[in-house]
């Protein structure tokens, strides 16, 4: 394996549970800087809820998750988790639609967050020409000027994936990033991701094993609440306890 | 200079809209004080007070479009800050009214000498002086809805929930200000009033002056929720009504930017409420019933929500066909209301301008080589 870099998200024992159902139990997991990780795992097996813990939608009931060497992230909201460099993409894209598609990369762009920042905002010639860059890079120039509602669904994942760069983050959390893609947008978005790894830590929740094939990463096995398994995508698919819980005993 | 370069800053729609607000406003006003009583262009007082009424409202509807249209937070008590903003104004009137009131007390209104009260309460105290009492008419109502608000926004409060909590504010102040011993009059209210800053409230001049500083008051406060709404604020507002989730992990505190658009707004409402009671002459508790509230609810829908200039019209619109329909057909008005209402959630959602809008989208293509062109400037 490549060097993953210095350790950029731990959790320890989190465990969450709703009603009586435990959604997460006592899973650990480390990623590193570098590093592209893919999750997978049957339905309900808490790949979602893993997500909403790290980025402070979801409170656990006890465990620890660390950003970086020493922030602890149960203790933050949204908005300071994702201020800090965590960014998500949801699995159903969701961007702004009355907004164009360079509004969408514009409101996501880092910048101050405050009220009197955005009240006082100013478009300059330097942040036409980021966003604009940035619009290279999803493929999505030529529909600058267009109401995102109006983009396609792959244009749509594409857009969310830009916006989550253009908050500079150091962890990208991504959401069933293929899901309802046509193959040759699949195969881009594999290629996408994998251009934003070389520098950014990725976590990839996928359900598609071609895709996850396409990325060629270590993969981490969910079942339960819990981590079944973890290695390289031949090695997970040999593990008879991952071929118990996709094929059923 | 600067209204060249304000002109250059507004749309093609918003120029329109100034420049109609002032040329009516002139007009009328002229038509008042310019011609005879008996001569056919005269405009007689009492369609000024009425059009001054329109445009208080007006300026309700605008502050309720800035929160509902822009940030998806339907507020279903803003008459409450209306009304806030009109009792500030009242207390003004009625310290102006000094030894003339029936009792002839120099200090105490006639209902507190009536109730045997000793001496004004504190919160009367400074309320002789209209500037102070123009500042409280928007201080008190945006420090309510800061407070409601920071409550609300920060338990995260959304939707209906927030609406109905919105509804049940305004019914308990309307309870409140019911009492007498809140020192506001009671089921009475505040009335005969008599000056205005040394003018006779019923003369003439203070009505046109007063209709005039509302139209300024609607321009002004369109000329605001514009800045707002056009700056990168307001297109994070419009995300949060959009997509609020997607906002959040964009690292934006979501309740921040609805608590500061939602004072504003009840600040804006404040204003029309301080502007309408000296033209109306009473403020009373059923100023905050809740029905109050939905109805200018209903003028934003009428008039297009999340469009500003829609909001406005819309206020204009529906009151002048109630003042027509309580005058010839009393007992249909709120059946019309209702089904009005009805009407536009249903068959034109976009309201009136919606339906303009339609309208010459169909049009021009009879004349589409020429207007290529201009359209695509004004879109910019």
């Amino acid at each position: 394996m490549t060097d993953v870099g210095d350790t950029q998200l731990y959790l320890e024992n989190v465990s969450v549970s709703f009603d009586g159902f435990k959604a997460l139990n006592s899973l650990s997991l480390i990623v590193g800087a570098q590093e592209m990780r893919a999750i997978i795992g049957p339905n309900g097996a808490g790949k979602t809820t893993m997500m909403d813990v790290i980025t402070g939608k979801t409170q656990p009931d006890s465990g620890e998750v660390i950003f970086g060497r020493a922030v602890d992230l149960t203790k933050l909201d949204e908005a300071a988790i994702a201020n800090l460099g965590i960014g998500r993409k949801f699995q159903k894209p969701t961007v702004f639609e009355n907004h164009t598609v360079y509004d969408n990369i514009a409101l996501s762009m880092a910048a101050p967050r405050g009220v009197w920042a955005t009240l006082r905002d100013r478009p300059t010639a330097a942040k036409t020409d980021r966003i604009m860059a940035l619009l290279e890079t999803i493929r999505l120039t030529t529909q600058c000027h267009e109401m995102a509602a109006n983009l396609s669904h792959g244009q749509k994942q594409w857009l969310e994936i830009g916006m989550l760069l253009a908050q500079d983050p150091k962890v990208l959390l991504v959401d069933e990033p293929a899901a309802g893609m046509t193959d040759a947008e699949t195969a881009e978005t594999a290629r996408l991701l994998k251009k934003i790894a070389e520098n950014h830590c990725v976590i990839v929740v996928e359900h598609d094993m071609t895709f996850v094939r396409d990325l060629d990463v270590r993969v981490t096995v969910l079942h339960e609440g819990r981590v079944l398994a973890e290695g390289s995508l031949d090695q997970v698919s040999a593990n008879q306890d991952v071929i118990d819980v996709y094929l059923g005993r | 200079m600067i209204t060249g370069k304000l002109f250059t800053w507004l749309d093609g729609r918003g120029r329109y809209f100034i420049t109609t607000m002032v040329l009516l406003t002139v007009a009328l006003a002229l038509g008042n004080q310019v011609f005879a009583p008996d001569h056919p262009l005269h405009v007689p007082t009492f369609v000024i007070s009425l059009f001054g009424k329109y445009l208080c409202y007006a300026l309700l509807a605008l502050a309720i479009d800035l929160v509902w249209g822009f940030c998806g937070v339907l507020s279903l008590g803003h008459g409450a800050f209306f009304a806030i903003g009109g009792y500030a104004m009242g207390m003004y009137l009625m310290r102006q009214i000094g030894s003339r009131g029936v009792y002839g007390d120099p200090i105490l209104p006639d209902f507190m000498v009536f109730l045997n009260w000793p001496e004004l309460p504190w919160y009367w105290y400074g309320f002789d002086h209209f500037g102070f009492a123009l500042v409280m008419a928007l201080l008190a109502p945006a420090t309510l809805a800061f407070i409601f608000g920071w409550f609300a926004f920060r338990s995260r409060v959304t939707g209906v929930y927030l609406s109905i909590i919105t509804q049940a504010m305004t019914f308990a102040l309307m309870l409140a200000f019911f009492r007498n011993d809140m020192g506001f009059g009671g089921n009475n209210g505040l009335t005969d009033f008599k000056d205005i800053l040394g003018f006779d409230i019923q003369s003439n001049g203070t009505r046109v002056v007063l209709f005039m500083a509302s139209s300024a008051a609607v321009i002004g406060g369109y000329l605001l929720a514009l800045a707002i709404v056009r700056s990168k604020f307001g297109k994070i507002l419009v995300a949060v009504r959009d997509a609020e989730a997607r906002t959040r992990f964009l690292g934006y505190r979501v309740e921040n930017y609805k608590l500061f658009v939602w004072t504003v707004s009840a600040a804006m409402a404040g204003l029309a409420g301080a502007l309408y009671v000296p033209q109306i002459g009473i403020i009373n508790p059923s100023e905050f019933s809740p029905a109050n509230s939905i109805e200018a609810v209903v003028w934003v829908a009428v008039g297009g929500r999340g469009t500003l200039i829609g909001a406005i019209i819309g206020a204009g619109f529906v009151n002048a066909a109630k003042t027509l329909l309580t005058g010839f057909l009393p007992e249909i008005w709120l059946f019309a209301l209702g089904g009005l209402f009805i009407a536009v959630t249903l068959a034109f959602p976009k309201g009136i301008l919606g339906l303009f809008d339609t309208w010459r989208q169909a049009r021009p293509q009879a004349r589409r080589p020429e207007s290529g062109a201009a359209t695509k400037g004004e879109n910019q």
